[in-house]
């Protein structure tokens, strides 16, 4: 398996995702800057990683959604590539248009740091297909604009086409949407898919909740778990 | 001809503002108890060289659709004037 990870100016997740993509998938990964107008080596998985791209100037990824590599990943996720959006990633994924719906500031207005419970809603994607429906993980957040918006008749279309795939919940009442988000997300959106399942964006950092010894704890694995899955499969199945 | 570009771009009307919120609420804290519906935006200036004023707009247009704002969320004002030379 081989994992591309995107490097814009101001990413600072990149190390971490590539971490976990070498540890947990168990995956080759190459460091990809923006600028690249392609990937070298054909990647099975691209991600674009958290931090702050370009300093979120004009909005968030709004700049780098831009760049060469962007229109690269799109020709990856056209051909069927899985594209994981995490955090600023997801904001990018969001202005490049290869998802729905834009990440405004929170509710608060406050910077949200700590970790949050979200539910697995559709686990029919490449990406969940190894939880289950339902499957509650804890998934630290870390972000100030994370509230995810789109107008209504688009966010139907989203929930008509199980396009939530992950939604924050209460994990003592089994309550989900946006009264358990700490965001204001609407319908307690934390993570997407496109029509076809195959690029996804979230707003909680998966790549944080997977070592013990560091304080988001491991409730991220079973997310890793179900991508490795999916490859170890398809690469039987080839 | 040279263009002085303005755009001014703000959230749309029913999208949250807690930046505006939190400023009016200062505002009231201040005494200023007259305020409401405070929003705040952002202004992009520069200069652009285009044929006329038309073909000014219609090209800041394009840029605000492609960059400067995020239509699902935010419009803009677009003000070009001859640049005084």
């Amino acid at each position: 398996m081989r994992v591309s990870v995107v490097v814009f100016p101001g990413s600072s997740g990149a190390d971490d995702v590539a971490r976990v993509a070498s540890d947990v998938l168990e995956a080759n990964v190459d460091m990809v800057w923006h600028d690249e107008d392609r990937f070298e080596e054909a990647p099975d998985l691209v991600i674009f990683p958290g931090g702050l791209s370009y300093g979120n100037y004009l909005r968030p990824g709004a700049i780098a959604a831009h760049s060469p590599i962007v229109s690269a990943a799109r020709r990856h996720a056209e051909n069927g590539g899985l594209l994981l959006g995490i955090g600023n990633g997801f904001q990018i994924l969001t202005e490049a248009k290869l998802l729905q719906g834009t990440l405004l500031v929170n509710r608060t207005s406050k910077f949200i740091c700590g970790t949050f419970h979200v539910m697995t809603e559709n686990s029919d994607t490449p990406f969940t297909r190894g939880l289950s429906k339902g499957e509650i993980l804890r998934i630290p957040v870390a972000h100030k604009e994370g509230l995810f918006h789109l107008n209504e008749k688009e966010l139907n279309r989203l929930e008509k086409n199980r396009q939530i795939v992950f939604r924050y919940t209460d994990p003592n009442t089994g309550e989900s949407g946006e009264s358990c988000s700490p965001d204001g997300s609407l319908n307690g959106i934390a993570g997407i898919c496109n029509e076809t399942g195959n690029v996804l964006g979230l707003m909680p950092h998966p790549e944080r909740g997977v070592f013990a010894h560091l304080n988001g704890g491991t409730g991220a694995v079973p997310l890793w778990q179900s991508i490795a899955k999916h490859f170890s499969e398809r690469s039987v199945l080839q | 001809m040279v263009f002085d570009v303005e755009v001014l771009v703000t959230p749309r009307e029913r999208v949250l503002d807690p930046q505006g919120k939190a400023i009016e609420k200062s505002l009231y804290r201040l005494g200023y108890g007259g305020v409401k519906d405070v929003r705040v935006g952002r202004v992009v200036r520069f200069q652009l060289e285009a044929a006329d004023k038309n073909a000014a707009r219609e090209a800041v247009k394009e840029m605000c659709g492609d960059i400067l704002s995020n239509e699902l969320v935010e419009t803009c004002k677009i003000t070009a004037e001859a640049a005084v030379i």
